[in-house]
């Protein structure tokens, strides 16, 4: 597929496939979350990159035969990794036997808040939910830090010159 | 030794289809030359993986991890696991802000270089390096 | 996008709807599926709708690009100052019962709101001020080029 509006377009759908397959799983929240930023930030940020640079791909010329090869073994790989793991759905599985049954039963005497997703994400796990929030900070400032700075080299001949100008102090 | 039996099949059918989408977008990442495409992949690549991580939190016969309002809660009810939810919701924020960061470098690569293609990039690179080298190889101690 | 009628109008009506929605979501997380993280995303899309409909500049008038700056910081601020509150009152940092202490199950709530309201604060200003960045470098193209 050449038009990359195609793609962005494309992706937004796989997006919010991947939330309906999030709610199937119990995952409301995450459900919820990956709707809005993936079909919907996303698609509008990739949209925004395309009117800034190309709107189709050029063609590629390489065989694709190393990628393939490169791409099996990791798959492969992975795929002999799951052999030890338990069945989908195992209530018996290791994953529920820790921590979780730990937080459903202290979660609400403890906090008492309805949604245990919330109470773990903010309380129990503050420490990681104020890192994220900080990468999220970094992040932005990088962006800003990337294309809304004040250009000091301008090199003479830039065909896009007039249009870099323009936004220059956003 | 696993035995594959049906049930082991099934039960492990999902880790193996999320490896295969997971795969896809590896395969886009090494083999299009096109960064945007590249940034699609790595999105394709980090969907899968916690598409399989929210499939390990799965109970069978679970629900939403969310007690009734009033706190009544029924000790039969069976819950899936929510540690899971927790850091995938907060990998996806993450996740489109370090896209962002992404696509935000792929436009100042655009300025610079007036292309978005990874071969004609190198291209270009390697343009301006052998120019270099025969310009300033002399008082460099490089050859001739 | 001055002939785009029919859009215009919906989104007009859409963009208080959409932030009332994160609201919502924002204050009722506690309750159902929502918080913070998915609160600030909505509230950032109410904004970028109106940007992408309407003009950049007009939303750039309630709500300017320092202003976002700020708020970019602010919302990191609240979080870690919860903690620092908490630290201060002789708690461990982060340990919201020194927001309440004779209830500490109150006192979570209040911790879980207050931090929420940091994150949802950075997303928004986060989201919003990637969109300014990138616009404010979009070439100007026409409508038919897409």
């Amino acid at each position: 597929m050449r038009s990359l509006f195609a793609v962005a377009m494309l992706s937004g759908a796989f997006s919010l496939l991947s939330a309906l397959l999030f709610v199937t799983l119990d995952a409301v929240d995450v459900a919820f979350t990956e709707a809005a930023v993936g079909a919907g930030i996303s698609t509008v940020l990739m949209l925004g990159t395309m009117a800034l640079t190309a709107r189709f791909e050029r063609h590629a010329s390489h065989s694709p035969a190393l990628p393939l090869f490169v791409v099996t073994l990791t798959g492969a790989a992975i795929i002999y990794g799951t052999l030890d793991m338990p069945n989908f759905g195992d209530p018996a599985a290791p994953v529920h036997q820790h921590v979780a049954p730990e937080y459903f039963e202290r979660s609400p005497h403890e906090i008492g808040v309805p949604n245990v997703v919330t109470g773990i994400l903010a309380s129990y796990r503050g420490y990681d939910t104020m890192g994220e929030t900080a990468v999220v900070f970094s992040a932005g400032v990088g962006v800003m830090l990337l294309l809304s700075g004040l250009r000091r080299r301008k090199r003479k001949g830039d065909p896009d010159e007039d249009t870099q100008n323009k936004g220059g102090k956003a | 030794m696993t035995e594959f039996t049906l049930s082991f099949i099934v039960g492990h059918m999902n880790y193996w289809l999320f490896t295969l989408l997971m795969m896809t977008g590896l395969y886009i990442v090494v083999d299009k030359g096109n960064l945007v495409k590249k940034i699609v992949g790595l999105n394709m690549f980090q969907t899968a993986v916690f598409m399989l991580y929210i499939s390990m939190g799965k109970v069978t016969g679970g629900t939403a991890p969310i007690f009734p309002t009033d706190m009544n809660i029924d000790p039969e009810a069976v819950y899936s696991n929510p540690l899971p939810h927790v850091l995938i919701l907060t990998a996806i924020v993450v996740g489109i802000a370090t896209t962002s960061l992404g696509l935000a470098l792929i436009v100042r690569i655009r300025e610079e270089y007036h292309t978005i293609e990874e071969a004609l990039i190198q291209k270009i690179e390697l343009e301006k390096a052998t120019r270099e080298i025969r310009e300033f190889g002399e008082t460099m101690g490089g050859p001739e | 996008m001055r002939h785009h009628l029919i859009l215009r109008v919906v989104t007009k009506l859409l963009v208080g709807m959409i932030m009332l929605f994160a609201l919502y979501v924002q204050f009722h997380g506690d309750y159902s599926p929502g918080g913070g993280f998915q609160a600030g995303v909505i509230m950032a899309v109410a904004f970028i709708l109106y940007g992408l409909v309407f003009s950049v500049g007009q939303v750039q008038q309630v709500l300017p690009v320092w202003l976002v700056h700020k708020l970019v910081a602010l919302g990191v601020l609240i979080y870690a100052g919860t903690g620092v509150y908490s630290m201060l009152t002789g708690y461990a940092f982060l340990d919201y019962a020194a927001l309440s202490p004779h209830h500490p199950s109150h006192g979570q709530h209040w911790g879980i709101l207050l931090v929420e309201a940091g994150v949802g604060i950075t997303v928004t200003a986060v989201m919003v001020a990637i969109h300014y960045a990138f616009v404010g470098r979009a070439p100007l193209i026409s409508d038919e080029e897409w």
